[in-house]
């Protein structure tokens, strides 16, 4: 396994636009931290995001992992080249003929994208420890801890991601095609939506059931949109008679479907790798 | 026994396309290889298929009489298919680092390999830089970074100018001389004459000869004569039973013997006859007309 780790290692390292792009990442999400910056003035209202509470334990958990999650775009990038360059480059060819066999090759970019995701959720904790510890208004012990589970859906949020561009990396052999296609495919689980929910399931959740169980849409189920949830804005709609009964945990079944996903995009990438002729 | 490579009955088609038909040869320690055969007849499919980058449709090869998994197999064979594959962006060392990882073998190989093929001073230079001479010496210092027990090489020399052809050649040479195994693809005929010792001749796919470059056809050589009087010449051949076909050419007599007769027996025996020869050279046929003559008789 250290030696898989090492082959990519050095394959990434020695790439200047790869080097590049996980720093950008990462100093990016260290920027997370400048929300507490936010200040305007309206008028006579002088407002700074820090103090509306945003940075509360246990909120910013939800929060800082929802955000950080946008980031990973940028690994994204990384991640579909290094599958993709293999193919351009016809390294993979000259892999596998030194002697690296394709359930270690496929397994070496897992491990990659593993330890990715591990980095980035140590980074966020981190970040949004320091930053609750600041900002917070509770600091006790139990405060702290609760909904630390989020960090747990962001790293599987990410390796389930990672393992997407991963396949599409194989698949589609051609970077830009293969981040293309990725967006692509957010446009098409969008139609779809629209159209089960117009056309075939009028009434009633189904269309929201079987949504769920598409890859891109599973894996944004484990992190939701925490901004209605915060305290400011629901006050707001209350005072326009709106109230928010949402769900904002993330169920057993959520993290199962991105699980299963994953499985299929590794299992998949090998099985395309093994029919494959180079 | 030291066999390292045997392949029964590979067969692989692309389709309705049979790249390689019902193929069958073994390869012994020691030896140097030769797969000969025109672009397309199925040499590159072949080593692609015992290298674990092209499924095989159907038969079956075995690496060291099959006591490992081909992958581990392959770490301790060194190979190169057509061009050479880097990584663009690396140097020349980050490169065959990374190659040691893959196999397995030590780091310090690095420094040894890059001096044999001369690019210790191109070490730190990166792969996009190179000539292609120097990629493809670059690939064969790769593949000997674990002293394998097998040198597969396919199409070395294509595309590089004479003298990159002949560095190529000289390595594999002194390479051959180390008493290392190689297996060597080609189209051009004289390349495998120069190195090789052994030779497999494919045509569409199917195998037409293997065995010994100097058993390919059993002959005895011939002759090509000229004299002042060629019309006697010429039916005075035909009269002896020890000579097959003989023929004009340009303005030559060649003979091709049907049994041993050196060229001093046959200028006595011609002296003898009343001709006396102004042109007398005994020559084995080369490899390109061997070549020709087992194409041309299968088909």
């Amino acid at each position: 396994m250290k030696r898989l780790l090492q082959i990519e290692f050095i394959k990434l390292w020695n790439s200047r636009s790869s080097k590049i792009l996980i720093g950008a990442y990462f100093v990016l999400l260290c920027l997370i931290t400048l929300i507490a910056a936010i200040k305007f003035d309206i008028g006579s209202i002088h407002f700074n995001l820090a103090e509306q509470g945003i940075f509360n334990f246990p909120y910013i958990w939800h929060l800082n992992t929802f955000i950080a999650a946008f980031l990973k775009i940028f690994l994204a990038v990384v991640i579909v080249s290094m599958m993709s360059n293999e193919y351009s480059n016809k390294t993979i060819k000259q892999n596998l003929i030194d002697g690296l066999s394709k359930k270690e090759f496929v397994l070496s970019k897992f491990l990659t994208v593993v330890v990715f995701s591990v980095i980035s959720t140590i980074f966020i904790a981190v970040v949004t420890l320091i930053l609750g510890l600041i900002y917070s208004d509770f600091k006790t012990f139990s405060i702290i801890t609760t909904d630390i589970d989020y960090l747990f859906a962001y790293f599987i949020k990410l390796v389930g991601f990672f393992s997407f561009c991963l396949f599409l990396g194989v698949l589609i052999k051609r970077s830009a095609f293969a981040l293309g296609f990725l967006i692509l495919w957010q446009i098409i689980e969008g139609i779809t939506y629209g159209v089960l929910k117009k056309y075939v399931f009028t009434e009633g959740n189904t269309t929201d059931y079987i949504m769920d169980l598409f890859p891109l849409n599973s894996m944004s189920n484990l992190l939701k949109e925490p901004v209605s949830k915060f305290g400011a804005v629901k006050a707001v709609a209350n005072q326009v008679g709106e109230t928010f009964t949402k769900d904002y945990g993330t169920h057993w079944y959520e993290y199962f479907i991105v699980i299963v996903w994953t499985l299929i995009f590794v299992y998949g990438s090998l099985a395309l790798l093994k029919k494959r002729d180079l | 026994m030291n066999t390292i490579l045997t392949i029964n009955n590979l067969t692989k088609k692309f389709g309705r396309l049979t790249a390689v038909n019902n193929l069958s040869f073994t390869i012994e320690k020691g030896n140097v290889y030769g797969i000969l055969g025109p672009n397309g007849s199925g040499k590159s499919t072949t080593l692609g298929i015992v290298l674990n980058v092209v499924n095989k449709t159907s038969g079956d090869f075995q690496w060291f009489n099959g006591e490992e998994s081909t992958n581990n197999a392959l770490k301790k064979v060194g190979a190169i298919i057509e061009r050479p594959n880097f990584y663009p962006y690396m140097t020349a060392a980050a490169n065959l680092n990374l190659v040691c990882k893959i196999k397995g073998v030590p780091a310090n190989k690095v420094e040894e390999k890059l001096r044999l093929v001369e690019l210790w001073d191109r070490r730190d230079d990166k792969f996009k830089t190179f000539s292609l001479g120097m990629k493809q010496r670059l690939a064969i210092a790769s593949a000997l970074l674990n002293d394998p027990e097998i040198l597969i090489l396919d199409e070395p020399t294509n595309g590089l100018d004479p003298q990159g052809i002949h560095q190529i050649r000289e390595l594999i040479k002194q390479i051959a001389q180390t008493g290392t195994t190689i297996l060597l693809a080609s189209h051009l005929l004289d390349e495998v004459e120069k190195v090789c010792s052994h030779v497999v001749i494919m045509r569409k796919g199917v195998k037409l000869y293997s065995g010994r470059v100097d058993e390919m056809i059993a002959s005895f050589g011939f002759f090509e004569l000229k004299s002042e009087n060629q019309e006697l010449l010429l039916t005075t051949l035909k009269e002896n039973p020890a000579f097959g076909n003989v023929s004009h050419q340009n303005d030559y007599i060649k003979v091709i013997l049907n049994e041993d007769v050196t060229a001093t027996e046959m200028n006595k025996f011609l002296f003898e006859k009343g001709i006396i020869l102004s042109h007398l050279v005994k020559r084995k046929e080369s490899l390109e007309e061997q070549f020709l003559q087992l194409t041309a008789n299968q088909q």
